[in-house]
């Protein structure tokens, strides 16, 4: 097949694209360091002697929030003369595991999951904390935190941002109009529930659908009332397999949850009868509570994106959220969360350098003004963080009674954590009862 | 958001040599397309040109040049070889070997997996599902698109009435899913309906119901999506095997006196069967194949998982390697036949 009738033309055409291509290629290669750091240098003393230094971080965090990202270390660059190569990724997890194969690992990534974490360190290729980087974090994050960092034993790195999933969203004004009051305890909550479905409403709303992942909202219950009805020591066993699935502990907290999500008088608001959940969106499944048709909620503080434009979130606001009440409040308080770790493939001293930094009050300080961010660093100062939500999830990630605990399907094999247990939550609230359910998730952790 | 070249430069660069090299290659294999024939073809008139001026054909310098044309014969074949051996060949192999390893394709554990695929009752839904989906989308889109061409074969405007139902052929099978998931969307019967479906029922005074919920008729629900997507290859290939039958055929037929009935089995049937044979058989592969539909509207709950789906849950969501690739590998012995029976009917028409 010729589809050009003489080389000339052929070869004209591959040569002019050609030269357009190399155009391009060589477009804007200038450098973009802007020396403004004309701030107070003396803070990053400790971090000094790596002038000229480059780092990369590699971290799933994109668009304005890698931005902000950026610039929460800017100071310390300009200072400390470390450049640091920031590199955002959609397909971070995956991607990672190529990288690192490659041979192409970044300096540093901030891995949200624990059992990534763990398999990577376990492989070899993790470089441990230094001594520095693990005083730093043990002085700035409680000892909850550092665990799902340590394996076997060994320290791989502090946390960074988090976010808190033990929240149930509501309308202080509804509230207010109603004269309903904000539960502090189990028994409070299902006294309101029982009077906001006496009064004609469903009072809870809830959607579980979310693309090839539909399922993991309704893990977030369970694992919320795992934490509520069990210990924490029995939820670390329940996550990492030291019990079975289908223990009967575990299927006392999945019917607890049921109490509201399988009760036909409490659910869907908005939307329907207990089915309506599996197939309800969780972006849009709190949305019937600004139209008055749903008073509950129960989703994590990154929710506070997921609603409608011109909805203001604060506590006198249209929208806000209140804590996931225990059943017994003087057993502490159990707070279901997530957040990211940054570990280190290489051990350069400007890599050390940087990982110390980050774990420090001065790091999260500076993120936290910013906007948009929530830390377990206990140097973090409340009024370094702007949003209501944010500063709640700071104030409860702070107080000493709480007790944390990371999304347990985070810390499950994937077959169970990203499969199975979200399959098996469809089918239970699709009308599967709780003990098949149960089995056929144990069945398939192997 | 502002876009900074400076600090795109790396990507851009990248960009930049990937599009060369690609032009390199493209251009390059443009210009040898080129060149190499009309070189051979030059060559051809030379030694014409010998021929005519009297010099022998059959002495010893073609005898030099006959390997040499095979060899090009060679290298032209090696692009089409080389893609097949490392996208088709060497996946297969690698996929098969994998099928016999565990999860994480560390250690050989023989026909676990095969036998794990048989024993889970997960799985054996997933494979009847399938079964239901390749016995009913080839029948029903088949069907629907032949009664189709033959009802409007000749009509007033037909060409219309063909695009009609050719348009979601055009569709995605991602965005059909989108569409049918909000056809069956539902609300409670105190709500307003969103959905078309539950709308209609409601209007006639039925209760709203949850169309992809309740297994095992929501397989159904799914298919009508397929058949929706399928008729309209099926109509317009047939159509145009219903105008190839000779008109001849047809007069001696009407001649003969056959009612409509008679015309559609004795003379359209057999006529265009060679048509129809090639859309079931494109449409059964398509169907074993099918994951684009399922994942979007129930992701393979509810009952209504199939094997692609399944294969790609295992393999890429679940880090189940293994089981995966059992999955993929059952699903290609499963296509096997029909592709066969496929070449040996496109050969049979060669022959006849």
């Amino acid at each position: 097949m010729a589809v050009f009738s003489r080389p000339r033309q052929a070869l004209m055409l591959a040569s002019v694209l050609g030269l357009a291509m190399s155009a391009t290629a060589c477009g804007g290669s200038d450098d973009s360091k802007n020396n403004s750091g004309s701030g107070d240098c003396a803070a990053y003393e400790q971090y000094q002697g790596n002038d000229g230094k480059t780092v990369s971080i590699y971290a799933s965090i994109r668009d304005a929030e890698a931005d902000l990202l950026q610039q929460s270390w800017e100071e310390f660059s300009d200072c400390t003369g470390i450049e640091i190569e920031y590199e955002g990724s959609g397909e971070f997890e995956a991607q990672l595991q190529v990288r690192v194969d490659g041979g192409n690992a970044p300096d540093i990534a901030f891995v949200p999951q624990p059992g990534l974490l763990a398999r990577f360190a376990e492989s070899g290729k993790l470089k441990p904390a230094s001594a520095e980087t693990k005083t730093m974090a043990e002085k700035n994050y409680p000892a909850d935190w550092l665990k799902y960092s340590t394996v076997k034993g060994t320290f791989y790195g502090a946390p960074l941002g988090s976010n808190v999933k033990s929240f149930v969203w509501y309308s202080p004004k509804m509230f207010a109009e109603k004269g309903w009051k904000v539960p502090t305890t189990w028994a409070e909550l299902m006294t309101l529930s029982d009077q906001i479905a006496a009064a004609g409403t469903k009072p809870w709303c809830a959607g579980i659908e979310s693309g090839d992942a539909t399922g993991w909202p309704a893990t977030d219950w369970i694992e919320d009332l795992m934490l509520r009805t069990q210990t924490p020591e029995v939820y670390d066993q329940w996550t990492t397999h030291g019990i079975p699935f289908n223990d009967p502990r575990v299927a006392a907290a999945v019917d607890q949850a049921g109490q509201i999500l399988k009760n036909p008088k409490y659910v869907n608001g908005g939307f329907g009868d207990v089915k309506t959940i599996a197939s309800t969106s969780f972006q849009e499944a709190g949305t019937p509570i600004v139209q008055g048709k749903c008073a509950l909620h129960r989703q994590a503080s990154f929710y506070a994106n997921q609603w409608p434009q011109g909805t203001k979130v604060a506590e006198d606001g249209d929208v806000f959220a209140f804590y996931f009440p225990a059943i017994d409040p003087a057993k502490g308080k159990p707070v279901l969360g997530g957040g990211e770790f940054t570990v280190a493939f290489a051990d350069r001293p400007e890599v050390q350098a940087v990982q110390t930094y980050l774990a420090s009050s001065e790091y999260a300080n500076s993120r936290a003004k910013l906007g948009n961010w929530v830390s377990a660093n206990k140097g973090l100062d409340i009024n370094n963080v702007k949003n209501p939500i944010d500063k709640l999830s700071v104030q409860i990630l702070q107080d000493q009674q709480t007790t944390f605990r990371f999304d347990g399907s985070d810390l499950m094999p994937a077959a169970v954590g990203a499969g199975t247990f979200w399959k098996g939550m469809v089918d239970w609230i699709n009308g599967k009862d709780t003990a098949s359910t149960l089995t056929y998730i144990e069945n398939s952790w192997k | 958001m502002n876009f900074d070249v400076a600090a795109e430069a790396d990507k851009l660069t990248m960009l930049g040599y990937g599009l060369l090299a690609f032009v390199v290659v493209v251009g390059g294999l443009l210009l040898l397309l080129d060149i190499v024939p009309s070189w051979f073809a030059r060559q051809r008139e030379q030694r014409l040109a010998m021929a005519v001026a009297g010099v022998d054909p059959a002495a010893p310098p073609p005898a030099r040049r006959k390997p040499r044309e095979w060899l090009f014969g060679l290298f032209f074949l090696l692009p089409a070889v080389l893609l097949l051996l490392v996208g088709l060949v060497v996946p297969a192999i690698r996929t098969v070997l994998l099928s016999l390893m565990d999860g994480r394709s560390e250690s050989w554990v023989g026909l676990d997996n095969y036998s794990w695929m048989f024993s889970q009752d997960e799985i054996l839904s997933v494979l009847t599902n399938t079964l239901v989906w390749v016995l009913l989308v080839p029948l029903l889109a088949t069907s629907v698109g032949l009664i189709y061409a033959v009802l409007v074969d000749r009509a007033r405007l037909e060409s219309l009435a063909k695009a009609l139902v050719f348009m979601p052929t055009a569709i995605s099978f991602v965005g059909a899913g989108i569409i049918w998931k909000f056809v069956y969307a539902y609300r409670g019967p105190e709500q307003e309906q969103i959905g078309l479906l539950n709308q209609l029922v409601v209007g006639f005074g039925g209760e709203p119901q949850q169309w992809l919920q309740n297994p095992p008729l929501n397989t159904l629900f799914l298919i009508v999506v397929m058949v929706w997507i399928q008729a309209g290859f099926a109509m317009v290939v047939l159509s145009a095997a219903i105008k190839a039958i000779p008109a001849d055929v047809v007069e001696a037929a009407r001649l003969d006196g056959v009612n409509s009935w008679q015309m559609f089995w004795r003379i359209t049937m057999p006529s265009i069967r060679p048509a129809l044979i090639v859309v079931v058989v494109t449409i059964s592969i398509a169907t074993l194949k099918l994951f684009d539909i399922v994942r979007t509207m129930t992701n393979g709950n509810y009952d209504t998982n199939v094997i692609a789906t399944e294969m790609y849950n295992q393999a890429f969501r679940y880090g189940q390697t293994g089981q995966g690739s059992a999955l993929a590998v059952f699903l290609f012995v499963l296509v096997i036949p029909i592709v066969i029976y496929q070449i040996r009917n496109l050969r049979k028409q060669r022959e006849a």
